[in-house]
């Protein structure tokens, strides 16, 4: 047989999705070990890391506030539609804002954060890797991990628990202004649902959540941005990825903190 | 005798299905310009990664200055580059950075110069290689033979000891190309740069080599100086040498 033949393990049926998956988790788990290594030096650029907290954050606000605004209007609608003839009206403002502060505001933040920042980070370093700028940063003794990667991963683990409570805030007065406007529920009776049963912890742990979640999207967006290959196919499959990986990865954490936070940590 | 300062030895390497290098010995002396010839799809540039580690072998070793490439360790590795300028194909420069800052980037992340003094060596090396007045303009507004140049500048910052060339030539036109030509063979003469330049174009080749060595089925085919690789009889070099379609290399 021709030495050239030689298929790889990793490309053979059967195989492949298990090996893959292994190999990303693996090279994600150095690519975060690289990261916390680098840290000290990474979080110097302060200029980087402003920029990115800039396009991150303030620019992921008008999609999250419009985003914010229609949960918390469903999520209206459809408790007071379930509460009809069996929940008294009072416990509305509680239901839309336990519901908003623990999941809601941090998980649609996050999945829809996760598709603008994860697809952008992963087109522009998976771009910048393609065109050879990734190696030349290399090539000139930068780490790229230092230089691209944390400022990142620190913008958007520090912005996605600000954006969550503009979230928050934003989804409680949507719910609000559909009970109040269009449900006959007054505003006394609302806010009074809103403060019964009300603990900040629900809402610190929405945002323990949310700070998992800015490093789940930029980490997967810097991960497969910076190992994609190919031209402008590459780039284009390394966003998909970054994107769907994100997208599972929030929410199978979502599941594992919320069992950690309010069956162990606040049970 | 010292070591030269690039050795490259038995270097094997397989990309995916393909066994790009297989077995490539080379080493290029101090203050000599190298340049490697063969035809596209040959591993001329994988070999150049190698140089620089950005690319390790499967085996061989590659060493650069006494240090043997493939084992050093990140920090290592990057200290080792500061010494070493890469010239890439496309330029690579930063499309988010102006070309001034693209130049002053290396000086920045690697001395602690002050920003006057940055400023400087940005105007000295842009007037080296022929640009001046684009230092706030950036990548995606210049010509491809202007970017190249800038990325040249960029190269040269932090004055390497070795410099790589990645098809410096190729897609530019034919003065720009020369005047390339000029300041890699200058800045070899008058700083005594140790340098490998990979490229197809056989003018740039006779231009600014000391010595041309061809990549061919994955290992130095034939090596010698310019006179002598254009006085060859070998087949292959001849063939590629004169670009004919007909000869022992078959179209790919």
């Amino acid at each position: 047989m021709n030495e050239t033949d030689i298929e790889p393990l990793a490309d053979r049926g059967p195989f492949r999705f298990i090996l893959n998956g292994l190999r990303d988790t693996g090279e994600v788990i150095f690519l975060l070990g690289d990261v916390i290594r680098e840290l000290p030096r990474g979080l110097g650029k302060v200029p980087l890391v402003v920029q990115q907290m800039v396009a991150i954050g303030i620019g992921s606000m008008p999609l999250t506030v419009i985003v914010a605004l229609f949960t918390g209007a469903v999520a209206a609608v459809q408790a007071s539609y379930q509460f009809r003839d069996y929940v008294p009206m009072i416990y509305l403002g509680t239901v839309i804002g336990k519901s908003v502060v623990i999941e809601l505001g941090p998980v649609l933040t996050a999945l829809v954060v996760g598709g603008r920042v994860g697809a952008s980070i992963a087109a522009e370093l998976g771009t910048m890797r393609v065109t050879e700028q990734v190696d030349a940063m290399e090539a000139m003794g930068i780490s790229p991990t230092r230089y691209l990667v944390v400022p990142r991963v620190v913008a958007a683990t520090l912005m996605l628990p600000v954006l969550t409570i503009f979230a928050d805030v934003v989804a409680i007065f949507g719910g609000y202004l559909v009970a109040v406007l269009t449900l006959d529920v007054s505003s006394h009776t609302f806010t009074s649902g809103l403060r019964l049963y009300f603990h900040l912890r629900d809402v610190f742990s929405g945002l323990i959540k949310s700070v998992f979640f800015g490093a789940i999207i930029s980490m997967m967006g810097c991960y497969y941005g910076l190992r994609s290959e190919g031209g402008a196919e590459g780039v284009g499959v390394a966003t998909t990825h970054a994107v769907v990986a994100s997208c599972l990865l929030i929410l199978i954490v979502d599941f594992l903190l919320a069992s950690f936070l309010f069956r162990v940590l606040f049970a | 005798m010292p070591e030269p300062p690039i050795v490259i030895e038995s270097v094997f390497k397989r990309l995916g299905t393909k066994q790009v290098l297989r077995g490539v010995d080379l080493s290029v002396a101090p203050g000599e310009s190298v340049v490697i010839i063969g035809r596209s799809g040959t591993g001329k540039s994988v070999l150049l990664k190698h140089v620089v580690g950005l690319i390790l072998p499967d085996a061989g070793t590659v060493r650069v200055d006494g240090v043997d490439v493939p084992t050093l360790g990140v920090a290592d590795l990057l200290e080792l580059r500061k010494q070493m300028g890469m010239l890439f194909q496309g330029g690579a420069l930063f499309d988010s950075l102006t070309i001034g800052e693209n130049v002053g980037l290396p000086l920045r992340e690697h001395t602690d110069i002050d920003e006057s003094q940055v400023e400087l060596v940005v105007h000295e090396k842009l007037h080296l290689v022929g640009l001046e007045g684009v230092d706030d303009m950036r990548p995606s507004s210049l010509s491809g033979g202007m970017k190249k140049r800038a990325a040249l500048a960029r190269a040269l910052a932090l004055n390497p000891k070795i410099m790589l060339y990645d098809e410096p030539t190729t897609g530019l036109d034919p003065i720009t190309a020369d005047l390339i030509n000029r300041l890699i063979r200058r800045l070899q003469e008058r700083l005594g740069i140790t340098s490998i330049a990979v490229t197809h174009d056989m003018r740039s080749a006779y231009h600014i080599a000391d010595r041309i060595a061809m990549l061919h089925e994955g290992r130095i085919h034939a090596v010698g100086t310019p006179a002598e690789i254009q006085a060859t009889a070998d087949p292959a070099v001849r063939q590629f040498i004169e670009g004919s379609a007909e000869g022992p290399l078959l179209p790919t």
